[in-house]
């Protein structure tokens, strides 16, 4: 266990949100469980209070989740003088067993939270509750989620020793040994890599305009939103990443938060998050859309959410774009 | 959306309002949460900043330094195997250095005497050198020569004249010509004429320093002339630092090389170590303190309670009130936050920590007066965000729905009284 | 128009203490009149007016607002109703202490988020039409009584409801200033409001303007 401060702040911020979502998806079962909107008896009014109550945990839960996912890369890359061959955060999170896991664990958490809260805001917008056995059922998957996320943290940070020799984004995301899938990834080739990254943007941004426009065809928008968000972050891994760094070997996807890269990471990584959830938020809402309290509002809702989706695509395209015309770095083809 | 702000706007004009009509009582909780803030923020501020401090000084440092070991302990350096060590392969220098501790009971302080670094000049002439930008470096650090942590300019140090650092002279007492004894190994007392004090921007280096000739050095800890306290091991390619250093001790089996970044490391891990035990003995009081803003939170007085019924009761909706106690929360916890780490700030770096740098340093007579350079990260405030704000908002939650979920009717109800 | 049928209200169900505010209360109040309800102080007018004015929901029964039945809805979507159907009016001013005449009348449109300017001169166009707008900038500690029970007035009126639902509110006025309370009342039947009026103060249940009178006894109305 390393006494870091910033370690103890992780681990005080993971806790109470573990905290607040188990306390959140208890309530949830029991509004699972005795949940009758036409009934006017105490317990039905004091579960409809409870809700207040979950809704302000879980925004809090997700704002925390956020800031949480940085926070953790953040500490790690502190980490980093401690631990032999690490040189960013990349070589910290390899320590031990528990490192990427969490990290992949808070990205997941990240984007159901942000998807049960758009599930809350369209089930706010209906006056009969229409969504909430969905909603508390998601709240309950979730939950262990978190909890999970929560060990994992505590089990990377308490088992951390220092002196540990790891290796370090010059070895995990290398073209050079292909072990590992970062290394695979960081192995495609940037060309062709260019080529899928730029024909995925350009398929998404246009489902997503015709999704818009029509408000048809938006549950492909909601998987084309994933696929890109996939393909988006093996980009950054196997291109996006040289021309930023403007090395033609460096494909680490944390150095770009530091501040050798003027953070561009912070404004990177927020988009591609912001798209996905909300990409995926239309798919989850489409399903509702024939019901009753919500047909009026539901579609707005969903042509909202598109939109904040696209923009979200279209800027990360546009910065990405940017960077590599004027980047320093020359492919050799 | 322009709806939304100017609904932000009336509820953030309304909480702003009723905090300032209950001025005492919100007062009281600012000025402990803010106190919470500032002793955190002190301790990290402070931590981060010596570690930086250190790791600046550090980097200046030999890459490899060889001791002798025997039975385990550091033991004085035969200069033959000097010889040994050049012929290493990827070796680019070995320099012999000369230092030590001495002990003064009078004043129960530990003093740190180093024999200039000797180098020699373009005309093959053996000269010590002028200024000195580490204790440990070996040359005039051309690459950094505008803040050399101590200089001694305009004195050249000769057999029975030392120099010494501000903290021994500000101890003591002693001026430039004054003379200092010394308790030798043999039990004689030698006096050296103080010649010079060490002038200096990082006094934490150089402030229980005391520079001596070899002549003297030797004499007064009756060291032979074929023995040196260690050397120093200049590599050609940085990236061999670990191979040359195996080839040390598998050549010279009874050595022990240590490279520069083992002290790195071993200095971020002490540091860490210090700061973050103090952030959790602190942990106790913003443990306290969270119970304290629930208990706050949570006891609304009878007049708040009434004042969120009429609220109600005039078509607020329970999500309004939130949002009004979130918004009053924030403005506490701004202020609360913002107003501790700029006191934490002002403390650390103009004041120098002068509340609890002993605790922070660990306690000693000669102990350095000197202010730090400023260095604050987002990851610091971030941090500090984490372990004070956060557990304040959440503490606060649950009461602020206790108080948001109130009945609409009860100004109805207690309109009787 | 208000349609209530067989609307029950129990508090501290399935506890001793459990006690049955309204027992099977079906009523329906018409638009632009003044209805009167009355009765012996625990006969439950405080809790159905609460009903009716969306402040609470019924334990059993339905409640249909211009054919809507509201009595399920979620609190936000009650609040939402209440705050553009309808004005309260309490026994008590209930002014917030501290804050001005003005800033307590403009009070409940805060979360619509309207104007400034707009939201503003509303407030002091209703102060002005009550005779108190020489006083929008005083404290409400300040007021008389007849000054503060007007200032609450003019804040039920801000968002121009089309209900007005006063609770006994010549509980703590004199004669005088009972009368005229209820000058104002005629006011308001003359901009064609409906208003609901709890009371068991003779000069307000034997006034000529009631167009209805509701006697209740223990939760459920009398004849």
């Amino acid at each position: 266990m390393i006494l870091h401060p910033t370690v103890i702040g992780n681990l005080v911020g993971s806790s109470i949100t573990t905290g607040m979502v188990v306390y959140a998806a208890t309530y949830g079962l029991q509004i699972l469980k005795h949940w009758n909107i036409e009934s006017g008896a105490e317990l039905q009014l004091i579960l409809e209070r409870k809700t207040y109550l979950i809704s302000t945990f879980l925004a809090f839960a997700f704002g925390m989740q956020l800031i949480s996912l940085f926070l953790f890369v953040f500490t790690a890359d502190r980490l980093t003088p401690l631990f032999v061959g690490a040189m960013c955060a990349a070589g910290t999170l390899n320590v031990n067993a528990f490192g990427y896991p969490t990290l992949l664990l808070k990205i997941l958490n990240f984007v159901l939270a942000g998807l049960w809260l758009v599930l809350n805001y369209a089930d706010n917008q209906g006056y009969d509750y229409p969504l909430i056995k969905w909603k508390y059922g998601l709240l309950v998957v979730i939950a262990p989620f978190i909890l999970l996320e929560s060990i994992m943290e505590f089990a990377y940070f308490i088992g951390m020793k220092p002196n540990v020799i790891t290796s370090c984004c010059g070895s995990l995301f290398s073209s050079e040994n292909a072990t590992g899938l970062g290394s695979e990834i960081a192995g495609f080739p940037p060309e062709p890599m260019m080529v899928i990254f730029y024909l995925a943007l350009l398929l998404t941004l246009l489902s997503g305009l015709y999704a818009y426009l029509t408000k048809k065809t938006t549950y492909l928008y909601a998987i084309l939103s994933v696929i890109m968000f996939v393909i988006a972050i093996a980009s950054i891994i196997s291109f996006i990443s040289l021309y930023i760094y403007e090395i033609p070997t460096h494909h680490c996807p944390f150095c770009l938060v530091t501040r050798d890269y003027s953070f561009i990471g912070y404004v990177l990584y927020p988009l591609l998050f912001g798209a996905v959830v909300s990409g995926m938020g239309v798919g989850i809402l489409n399903p509702f859309i024939e019901c009753e309290s919500l047909r009026l509002i539901l579609p707005k809702i969903i042509r909202k959410s598109t939109l904040i989706s696209f923009s979200c695509y279209s800027l990360f395209g546009l910065i990405v774009t940017y960077e590599i015309v004027f980047s320093n770095l020359i492919m050799r083809g | 959306m322009i709806d939304w702000i100017e609904r932000q706007r009336y509820i953030i004009d309304f909480t702003l309002s009723s905090l300032l009509r209950r001025k005492v009582k919100n007062f009281g909780l600012l000025a402990l949460y803010t106190l919470i803030v500032f002793i955190l923020a002190s301790t990290m501020f402070f931590t981060y900043s010596i570690k930086k401090e250190a790791s600046i000084i550090l980097s200046e440092s030999p890459e490899i330094i060889v001791q002798k070991l025997s039975a385990g302990r550091h033991d004085q350096f035969p200069l033959s195997q000097m010889e040994t060590l050049k012929k290493i392969r990827g070796v680019a220098e070995v320099l012999p250095r000369l230092w030590g501790y001495y002990y003064e009971g009078g004043l129960g302080a530990n003093y740190t005497l180093l024999v200039p670094p000797v180098t020699t000049n373009k005309n093959g002439i053996e000269e010590t050198t002028d200024s000195i930008t580490s204790v440990e470096n070996k040359e005039n650090a051309p690459d950094n020569p505008d803040k050399p942590l101590f200089q001694y300019n305009d004195t050249k140090l000769k057999p029975g004249t030392i120099i010494i650092g501000q903290g021994i002279a500000r101890t003591r007492n002693s001026h430039v010509g004054d003379f200092m004894p010394f308790r030798a190994y043999d039990g004689s007392i030698v006096g050296f004429e103080i010649k010079g004090i060490l002038s200096s921007e990082s006094e934490l280096v150089s402030s229980d320093l005391i520079l001596i000739s070899e002549q003297d050095f030797r004499s007064l800890f009756g060291i032979g002339n074929d023995f040196v306290t260690d050397v120093t091991v200049a590599v050609v390619n940085p990236h061999e630092v670990s191979t040359v250093a195996s080839k040390i001790v598998n050549i010279l089996p009874d050595s022990r090389p240590i490279t520069r970044e083992d002290i790195l490391r071993t200095y971020e891990s002490i540091f860490n170590w210090r700061g973050g035990m103090m952030i959790v003995i602190f942990s106790a009081a913003v443990l306290a303190f969270v119970i304290f803003a629930w208990d706050k939170a949570s006891g609304l007085s009878a007049g708040e309670r009434q004042e969120i019924g009429i609220l109600k009761a005039i078509g607020w909706e329970t999500s309004d009130v939130i949002l009004m106690k979130f918004w009053e929360g924030a403005v506490i916890s701004l202020t609360a936050f913002f107003s501790g780490a700029i006191l934490a700030y002002i403390h650390v770096f103009f004041t120098g920590s002068l509340i609890f740098e002993p605790a922070l340093k660990g306690w000693s007579v000669l102990y350095p007066h000197f202010v730090l350079t400023p260095f604050i990260s987002v990851e610091q405030l971030a941090t500090l965000f984490f372990i004070t704000v956060i557990p304040y908002t959440v503490a606060t939650i649950v009461p602020t729905w206790r108080a948001a979920t109130i009945d609409p009717d009860s100004a109805m109800r207690h309109s009787g009284d | 128009m208000i349609e209530l049928s067989k609307v029950r209200k129990v508090f501290n169900a399935d506890n001793p203490n459990e006690f049955s505010a309204l027992n099977g209360v079906s009523v329906k109040i018409s638009q632009h009149q003044l209805t009167v309800l009355t009765g012996p102080s625990g006969s439950g007018k405080t809790t159905l007016l609460s009903i009716i004015g969306c402040m609470s929901r019924p334990t059993a029964g339905r409640v249909r607002l211009d054919g809507r039945v509201i009595s399920s809805l979620p609190e936000r979507f009650l609040t939402d109703i209440r705050r553009k159907t309808f004005g309260f009016i309490f026994q008590q001013p209930n002014l917030i202490k501290g804050l001005t005449v003005l800033e307590n009348v403009m009070l409940p449109a805060y979360p619509l988020g309207e104007s400034y300017s707009l939201l503003k001169a509303k407030a002091i166009f209703g102060l002005d039409s009550l005779g108190i707008a020489n006083k929008a900038n005083a404290k409400v500690e300040w007021l008389s009584g007849g000054e503060a029970q007007r200032a609450s007035i003019a804040r039920a009126l801000i968002n121009n409801p089309s209900i007005i639902i006063a609770d006994e509110p010549t509980a703590h006025l004199d004669t005088n200033l009972s009368f005229r309370f209820m000058e104002i009342i005629e006011n308001f039947k003359t901009e064609g409001k409906t208003v609901i009026i709890s009371s068991h103060d003779p000069l307000v249940y034997n006034s000529s303007l009631v167009d209805r009178l509701i006697k209740l006894r223990d939760g459920q109305i009398e004849g």
